[in-house]
């Protein structure tokens, strides 16, 4: 017996602990990902310290700058926008708004409409109701409406709009969470939990949320590029984020009216919110394989032919 | 014999997956005549199927690729046949039907739709076809067929619904009808009505069946010849009784004698402490009643076994003395308390006390979960055993126990087979040490052989441990084997209790009686004798 119970660790370590890093090797997208929204990350903590002189500085003789050229200086390779300031530069700093307003929206949203969905979904059928009309009563008003309202009454900041968006999104993950939960509740395993006397707390945390989490975590990173495009809709209106500040979604709406003389004022920023969003896609379609035991193979180096 | 109608010829199909080649089926050859019935008899995973989609051209290439071979009907190779003439061939020469129905029928379309729609799709005019079907829609037994034929497939039971694919399946009078488990889904008493059926419609019309089962009951009840399969090879072929008999193969023989309902029936010990006592335990949802004042006691390393068609109340009464459903009235005594009645934190102790071993295996075991997660959950709850070492030293242990190994321990139940997985069940219940382990049709899933397996793993820990159990299924030889006392019930109630011998050979109750005959025995002659006395009728 002791020389089982010694061994049993190596092969622990064998077969459990998925390296993440040679499976994130394997998903060449994710890892391509991976870098690209780690790039984002660095530029948006240290973008604003580094090049937010640069974002500032107005040049009225550059204005509507073309994009190729080198000839006044690599800032301004990617363009100059209608005031003449640096389009690179602009880009770089303006990642820390649209990544902290993005990223805390959904992840308040994503938090907030789960824990209530899975109350809804598990509790009786009175709390149930309770929170299902309430999100049939947020969702039926235009969110765009509840914005403006609210942001008019609380003014506009970044961590009030963080507030207004999150609560236009809960919906989302409430109705997902509570269907999934519906279904999830009656499955086999969670019946055997109960049979060994499990808490409902421990039912819900340990067997119904880690089978939920794919589902909510793609729908997250989906609800990433729609948050940035409602956020630049919120700017545009004036209720939004507030000059200087600026973040890509507020740069697509004001390259909007030169779209037809200078589409590079809208065109880079645009592309930025599609590469963040399809990195956080391919990187959720890989977690989503990665996390399940049953998909794990495939980001496996294959040791052997049979498992 | 006369000519053969259909000819398989060494036909190999591989399946190409992202875990390499799998060799599904290997050089396989049998054939089929016009009134004849042959058997293909094989375990879950033996390509006992693969070889009628081949027929049916229902094999998705890619994944799968055919290796060589052909098949030959009617002059044709039905291999190199195209698409076109395989629709001109399905359904019209060659029918099939499925081990489940409701998932063969459309439920937004009338059943007379879809009976008459398998007719008008090959061209028939839709009032001969409408005739017709009311025709095999009563011949099949399904009481006022006008009216049926306008009622929807979830208006039917499993029974009839397989009587309706049968009548579909005939409508264009086909040469060959493929018959892939077909009776599998349904109790036994209907299954014998439906194995009934398929002779007689065999006999009228002369076609020739091909069924495809792992019962071996079933196989000996119907088929004329019968070729057993291995692991994707035909290890076995001849006459029901010659392979019954002679089997010259050891994996046929292996299967033979894993059939249940042949060993020494067991005696109740009546000097044992009683540990559970139901009395009077009533459910019922709305004006239906699940369960009518159901009463028994369980004693000490007891095996109560608990026999009945579906839509008995057996699983509801297993569900109601555990409290996952609340009972209407009566009481449940675990030890002398009255558990229907109990605060949670005395329930808690119970549920350490009394485990539960489900139905399916898959489902029951949380797939994220890793076997050392799934076994050591209970301790977790129930707040036992805190250091690791000794934790994964004693999964270990009862890994053994249950016939696996300590190298299982880091992996998910997907990497298992059924059986092994039902292995891992009964591991998590034994875990908590308990006194009494309720067994939901815990073997009804699992093939034959390892069917026979875990039912000797599970009568050795009540010898060894003195464990009671609550043995709930409808498969008659394997309760014979396991039980020392059986209850039979019916719509609810309890129709018959007593010890196995009793139960098994005198009989008290009509119900009982037909429920023993309609339980079909793997010996063809034994089959033989039955239908010559009647007993079905």
């Amino acid at each position: 017996m002791p020389a089982t119970i010694t061994q049993a660790p190596t092969t622990a370590s064998e077969t459990k602990g998925p390296n993440l890093i040679s499976m994130l090797w394997r998903d060449k997208f994710a890892f391509v990902s991976v870098i690209i929204l780690l790039l984002i990350l660095v530029s948006a903590l240290i973008g604003p310290a580094l090049l937010g002189d640069a974002a500032t500085q107005q040049n009225l003789r550059g204005r509507n700058f073309p994009p190729f050229s080198f000839e006044r200086g690599w800032l301004f390779y990617l363009g100059g926008d209608a005031l003449g300031r640096s389009m690179l530069a602009r880009l770089i700093v303006a990642a820390q708004s649209t990544i902290a307003i993005a990223a805390g929206t959904v992840a308040a949203a994503m938090v907030v409409g789960t824990i209530l969905g899975l109350i809804a979904g598990y509790m009786g059928k009175v709390v149930s109701q309770v929170i299902m009309r309430l999100a049939d009563v947020i969702m039926s008003f235009p969110s765009l409406l509840i914005a403006v309202v609210v942001l008019y009454v609380l003014g506009p900041s970044i961590p009030n709009m963080i507030l207004v968006l999150a609560i236009t999104r809960v919906p989302i993950y409430l109705r997902t969470a509570r269907a999934e939960v519906l279904e999830v509740r009656e499955r086999m395993f969670v019946q055997a939990a109960i049979v060994m006397g499990a808490t409902h707390s421990r039912i819900i945390v340990k067997h119904i949320l880690p089978v939920i989490a794919p589902t909510i975590l793609t729908i997250a990173t989906l609800d990433f590029a729609f948050v940035m495009l409602a956020e630049s809709s919120l700017s545009f209106l004036g209720i939004g984020v507030q000059p200087p500040d600026i973040t890509w979604g507020l740069m697509v709406s004001q390259g909007r009216p030169y779209l037809s003389s200078a589409w590079w004022l809208a065109f880079w920023p645009g592309l930025m919110i599609v590469i963040a969003a399809l990195s956080l896609n391919l990187l959720s379609n890989w977690l989503r394989v990665a996390l399940d035991p049953t998909q794990r193979w495939r980001l496996e180096a294959r040791r052997t032919k049979s498992v | 014999m006369s000519e053969a109608l259909l000819t398989v010829k060494n036909l190999s199909v591989d399946f190409h997956t992202a875990r390499g080649t799998v060799h599904a089926v290997r050089n396989v050859s049998w054939s089929v005549s016009r009134g004849e019935t042959l058997a293909i008899l094989g375990e879950s995973g033996s390509g006992k199927s693969v070889s009628a989609n081949a027929i049916m051209n229902l094999l998705d290439s890619p994944p799968a690729e055919i290796v060589s071979g052909e098949i030959l009907y009617d002059g044709k190779d039905l291999l190199k046949i195209s698409q076109e003439e395989h629709r001109a061939l399905n359904g019209k020469k060659i029918a099939m039907i499925f081990q489940d129905p409701l998932g063969h029928l459309n439920p937004v379309y009338s059943v007379g739709w879809q009976i008459v729609e398998m007719m008008t799709a090959h061209g028939r005019p839709h009032d001969l076809a409408h005739k017709r079907a009311l025709e095999l829609i009563a011949r099949v037994g399904i009481p006022e067929p006008e009216k049926a034929m306008r009622k929807y497939p979830h208006q039917f039971s499993g029974g009839q619904r397989q009587r309706l694919m049968i009548a579909m399946a005939l409508m264009l009078k086909p040469d060959i009808l493929i018959a892939d488990e077909p009776t599998t889904a349904l109790d036994v008493t209907i299954q014998a009505e439906v194995l009934a059926l398929l002779k007689e419609l065999q006999a009228e019309t002369d076609m020739a069946l091909v069924l495809i089962s792992h019962d071996l009951g079933v196989v000996a009840e119907i088929a004329d010849r019968i070729v057993v399969m291995n692991e994707g090879e035909i290890v076995e072929s001849g006459t029901v009784r010659e392979v019954y008999h002679e089997a010259k193969h050891p994996y046929t023989r292996k299967l033979i004698a894993a059939a249940p309902g042949k060993g020494e029936i067991k005696i109740p010990n009546r000097s044992s402490p009683i540990l559970l006592s139901v009395e009077k335990l009533s459910k019922s949802y709305h004006s239906f009643h699940a369960l009518r004042d159901a009463s028994f006691t369980v004693a000490r390393a007891q095996s109560l076994a608990i026999v009945g068609e579906s839509g008995s109340g057996k699983s509801t009464l297993a569900r109601t003395l555990l409290r996952l459903e609340t009972a209407d009235s009566g009481h449940v005594y675990w030890k002398g308390k009255d558990l229907l009645t109990m605060s949670a934190r005395e329930l808690l102790g119970v549920r350490r006390e009394i485990q539960m071993v489900f139905q399916d295996p898959t489902q029951s075991l949380n797939p994220r979960m890793s076997v050392y997660e799934l076994i050591a959950e209970g301790w977790d709850i129930h707040k036992l055993m805190p250091a690791r070492q000794e934790r994964r030293a004693r999964v270990i242990e009862l890994l053994e126990q249950v016939g696996l190994i300590a190298e299982h321990i880091d992996r998910y139940p997907h990497q298992f087979s059924g059986g092994q997985r039902q292995r891992i069940a009964i591991a998590r219940a034994l875990a908590l040490e308990p006194e009494l382990i309720i067994c939901d049709e815990a073997v009804s899933a699992l093939d034959v052989s390892i069917q026979a397996q875990v039912i000797a793993l599970l009568d050795s820990l009540r010898q060894r441990l003195g464990i009671s159990f609550i043995f709930i299924a409808h498969d008659l030889g394997v309760v014979r084997d396991f039980a020392d006392t059986v209850i039979v019930m019916k719509a609810g109630e309890i129709v018959e209790m007593g010890p196995t011998a009793q139960i098994f050979e005198a009989p008290r109750e009509p119900y009982t009686k037909k429920l023993l005959a309609s339980n079909l025995d793997p010996d063809p002659d034994v089959q033989a004798k039955r239908r010559a006395m009647g007993i079905y009728a």
